[in-house]
């Protein structure tokens, strides 16, 4: 254990300072310490991308950063996806194309599959399915997480 | 009146393709895991770096909170048990006691305000552990002499079935061909993206506690911890919130919540364990390791007359609970001739205990590796008697039901070779072939397999019963009721966690009571509010749950007819129920079911004794089980300079009985395609000779990615089942049943310009290149 550092983390727009240890990882000060806990830790060791949030707009695996060096970044996780009531595009066209069984990995999924797109938003097939293959699903076989991020690429560039 | 007399404009929810009541909360990241809730104290516990030994010594930091068994006299051993096949029940104390049996076993726990506190003081806490000999492979510890993991198992055998009809040896000795294969199958973890999770937290108002955790079964979790325990079940609330998929290692009883529940109740606060993904790895239950030698005898048509096989399931170092570790050895013993019809058959199956994590089911138990098995043989048999693979399927599968097994098993009503034929229709086997000798003149080896399988699912108490077990997981309860408001209520006791359950039970209920699908709410996984109930495994729930939803449904809709018949005072056969509304058919008399409902709580004098105040009925399904069927085709390419496999293109033909949510059940053999499509190729825990296991994150053990799994091409057969009052048969595991086999014949019809053959899984790379240096050097 070590003296602990206040930061502020930038969560969806909201501004919240905590106290963290300098070994905290994102992913803990994200659910424990500013307490959105859509955010999913399935391995702690970067392989199955549950835990990916966007990072200024990058997705990252918060669980392979420390809290500390993304204090004064944008963090935005699952949370903040829909507007309202209104839902991201990705996040209905998930439910439209049950890309999601137990819901464990889709926070992961989503917030990948939104990084990506708004970086590329006419990313090729073969592309898509590398950047995709990032994360693991042990529920759906992964094509229709595929049909659904093709579907929402749609929406979003307004086709 | 039909089931479906309410349907309205000719429409049922039932086989409509609903989008799932569940989503909108998980994809808002609003879902609620285990591990999202803050405890007072967090443990972390300190687990055996030895597979065998004696402790000699635990020493622990000054001042810091470590529970070991010392703590824990008062605490029973869990003790699963058989009551048959020669088991020998063996105790596993929930810390330790002493010896420890594998890596990763449970010896301290370690108890701090934070889980990464409690981790540090962990590191700190030493075992003095004298280690013996360790046993790791089944083979090993059934060598004489070896040593013993249990005394109470001598010969490391901790089970053991036989079974011989009779007249076997004369068809034995009548066969034109005995057709050999010695399949094994590595040892693999179910891997849900979730790891395992418990949290228990005392109320000092009421003196109970309540334990939040991944559990698949949260009734019989009360049940087993109390009793181990030793105080009321009604003490103990278990929750099992969102769970992260189990495919079954969430089951098993975790000794780790047995722990937390005690720490609870000692310290009368709250306590969290979650579990990370190397202990989930090493310690969070095995299964699929198994040896089976499969021998068939054809006559010279390529008629199967008898099977014979060895079954060896290595076990680990402990029973599971509750199924036990007979789990895997007895059903691949009883289920092992599979979708052939076959009068003779004689097996012996034997659980053997090693130094290695304990088995526990996992989606397909056993019947990925039967059917593995017995496809290779269907294949070889081809090969031998000069027949087509497809031929000698036509000739065996069974095509007369009721059909009994040479076990005694009853499969109703199925579909064997019609999905089969549908199968072979769909890929075009000519096309490929010609593709293939195409290929191979280019130097790409290409393959085509075939798997034919049958799934038991929805299986009653009997059926546990006849495997000798103390505990009968087999009937569901569900309670149906209209609430004042009109809204309406299941209560079940199946625990579903990723499998769409509550939009599947509510669409069987809005057809029986005409309310739609979002004014049904299924509350479920919570042992105060829900029937007492057996969870979510074995392809089960839609069946038994399922039935015991309709049951309780058809109650409420026969008292709603009651009712709307006082209220509109006409006689009961003159009512409808449609829309929302009780009508008096054919006339403009209606009366809204919510008012109806209101009327059932509030206006109880109006029915002068005849009704019983409000609307709950209560159903109870104990189904003799139901078989569903599929063919699974795989297309492969197996690149002979590195071994790799892809699969390039997979095609299911499959008959699950009457599909309630189409969406729901592609879904459920996709998912399970690809873990059997995992599982054939990458998934494989591997321990080295002294016990330590290999293969503790997931850069070392592999589930597949997007990369490795093709769009799955499924083609529906829908053979209502009589055994199942919904018609529903169960599918939740067929996908992983079939890949395998599908997946490595394909490997092998590949492979076939080298004369080498695969009999293994996971197929990998380096066990490929293998296969082909040999030939090299051989050559």
């Amino acid at each position: 254990m070590s003296a602990k550092n206040s930061i502020t983390l930038h969560i969806n727009g909201c501004d919240h300072t905590v106290s963290v240890e300098p070994r905290k990882t994102l992913a803990d000060a994200i659910r424990e310490d500013c307490g959105q806990t859509g955010t999913h830790i399935g391995c702690e060791h970067g392989v199955c991308g549950a835990c990916t949030v966007l990072l200024d707009g990058e997705p990252v695996r918060s669980c392979l950063m420390f809290a500390v060096q993304a204090a004064g970044k944008k963090i935005r996780t699952v949370e903040g996806l829909a507007d309202g009531d209104t839902l991201h595009p990705m996040q209905q066209a998930f439910m439209d194309h049950h890309g999601l069984q137990c819901g464990f990995c889709t926070p992961g999924f989503l917030m990948l599959a939104v990084g990506v797109l708004e970086r590329e938003p006419n990313i090729g097939d073969a592309d898509l399915l590398d950047v995709l293959s990032s994360n693991l699903c042990r529920c759906t076989g992964y094509h229709n997480i595929i049909k659904a991020v093709r579907a929402a690429a749609k929406k979003m560039s307004g086709q | 009146m039909s089931a479906h007399g309410t349907r309205g404009a000719g429409m049922t929810w039932v086989g409509r393709a609903i989008r799932r009541l569940e989503d909108p909360t998980l994809v808002q990241g609003q879902g609620r895991f285990t591990a999202d809730l803050p405890a007072a104290h967090y443990v972390r516990f300190v687990r055996s770096a030895v597979a065998a030994g004696k402790i000699r010594k635990i020493d622990t930091p000054q001042g810091a909170t470590v529970i070991t068994a010392a703590d824990l006299k008062t605490v029973k051993p869990i003790l699963p048990m058989l009551y048959k096949f020669a088991y020998r029940p063996v105790a596993q104390h929930v810390l330790t006691d002493g010896s420890v049996r594998f890596v990763g076993e449970p010896v301290a726990a370690v108890v701090a305000a934070s889980a990464g506190e409690a981790e540090d003081i962990a590191d700190q806490v030493a075992l003095d552990i004298a280690e013996t000999t360790p046993v790791v492979d089944a083979r090993a510890a059934l060598e004489a002499g070896a040593a013993q993991v249990h005394t109470a198992a001598p010969g490391n055998v901790i089970l053991e079935g036989q079974f011989k009809t009779e007249g076997f040896d004369a068809a034995w000795k009548g066969a034109h061909k005995i057709v050999k294969v010695e399949a094994r199958s590595h040892r693999q973890n179910a891997t849900p993206m979730e790891v395992r999770a418990g949290h228990a937290a005392f109320d000092a108002s009421t003196g109970r506690v309540t334990l939040t955790c991944t559990t698949q079964m949260p009734h019989l979790t009360r049940t087993a911890i109390a009793d181990v325990l030793g105080f009321p079940e009604s003490d103990l609330r278990v929750i099992a919130p969102d769970v992260g998929g189990g495919f079954g290692q969430k089951m098993s009883l975790a000794a780790e919540y047995v722990v937390l529940v005690w720490l609870a109740r000692k310290y009368r606060s709250s306590f969290a364990w979650i579990e990370d993904r190397r202990e989930n790895l090493i310690a969070g239950f095995h299964s699929r390791d198994q040896t089976i030698t499969l021998e068939g005898a054809f006559d010279k048509d390529g008629k199967l007359l008898a099977l014979r096989a060895d079954i060896a399931a290595n076990v680990g170092a402990y029973s599971c609970f509750p199924t036990t570790c007979g789990v895997e050895p007895l059903m691949a013993m009883a289920e092992m001739p599979g979708p052939y019809d076959v009068k003779h058959y004689q097996c012996r199956a034997r659980g053997v205990l090693t130094n290695t994590c304990p088995m526990a089911p996992y989606r397909g138990v056993s019947r990925p590796v039967i059917t593995f098995t017995l496809e290779r043989s269907m294949d070889k048999a081809a090969a031998a008697l000069g027949l087509d693979p497809i031929e000698i399927r036509r000739r065996n599968l069974i095509d007369k039901f009721p059909y009994k097994t040479a076990m005694g098993l009853e499969y109703d009503e199925a579909s064997y070779k019609q999905t089969l034929e549908m199968a072979v229709a769909a890929i075009d086997v000519p096309a490929f072939r010609k593709r293939q000798q195409k290929a191979r003149a280019k130097g790409r080896h290409l393959g085509i397999g075939f798997s034919t399988f049958c799934e038991r699912t929805g299986y009653g108490s009997p059926a546990f019963a006849a495997r000798g077990m103390a505990i009968t997981p087999g009937w569901e309860t569900v309670i149906v009721s209209v609430d004042p408001s009109g809204f309406v209520e299941a209560r079940i006791g199946s625990s579903p966690h990723g499998q769409g359950l509550r939009t599947t039970l509510a669409q069987i209920i809005a057809d029986e009571i005409a309310v739609p699908p979002d004014m049904i709410k299924v509350v479920h996984s919570d042992t105060d509010l829900a029937p007492y109930g057996w969870g979510t495994f074995a392809s089960r729930s839609l069946v038994i749950s399922g039935g015991a939803t309709l049951i309780a449904a058809r109650k409420v809709r026969a008292k709603l007819i009651k009712i709307a018949s006082t209220m509109l005072e006409a006689a009961e056969s003159d009512i409808v129920l449609e829309d929302g509304f009780a009508k008096v058919a054919g006339t403009d008399r209606t009366v809204a079911i919510a008012a109806m409902a209101r009327e059932a709580y509030t206006q109880t004098h109006r029915f002068k004794g005849d009704i019983d105040p409000g609307i709950s009925e209560t159903g109870h399904y104990d189904p003799p089980g139901t078989f569903s069927n599929a063919c699974h085709v795989a297309i492969v390419e197996v690149d002979a300079e590195t071994g790799k496999v892809t699969v390039e293109r997979y095609l299911v033909a499959e008959d699950a009985g009457r599909i309630i949510n189409p969406m729901i059940a592609d879904g459920q053999v996709h998912g399970g395609v690809a873990q059997g499509i995992g599982n054939a190729l990458l998934e494989e825990i591997v321990y080295d000779e002294s016990g330590a296991i290999l293969t503790a994150t997931l850069a070392d053990y592999l589930p597949p990615t997007a990369h490795e799994i093709p769009p799955v091409e499924l083609h529906h057969l829908e053979t209502p089942s009589v055994n199942s009052i919904t018609k529903a048969k169960g599918l939740g595991e067929g996908g992983t049943i079939g890949a395998p086999a599908a997946v490595i014949n394909a490997i092998n019809d590949a492979l076939t310009p080298f004369g080498v053959e695969i009999d293994e899984m996971p197929a990998t790379p380096q066990r490929i290149r293998a296969l082909l240096r040999g030939k090299e050097r051989a050559a």
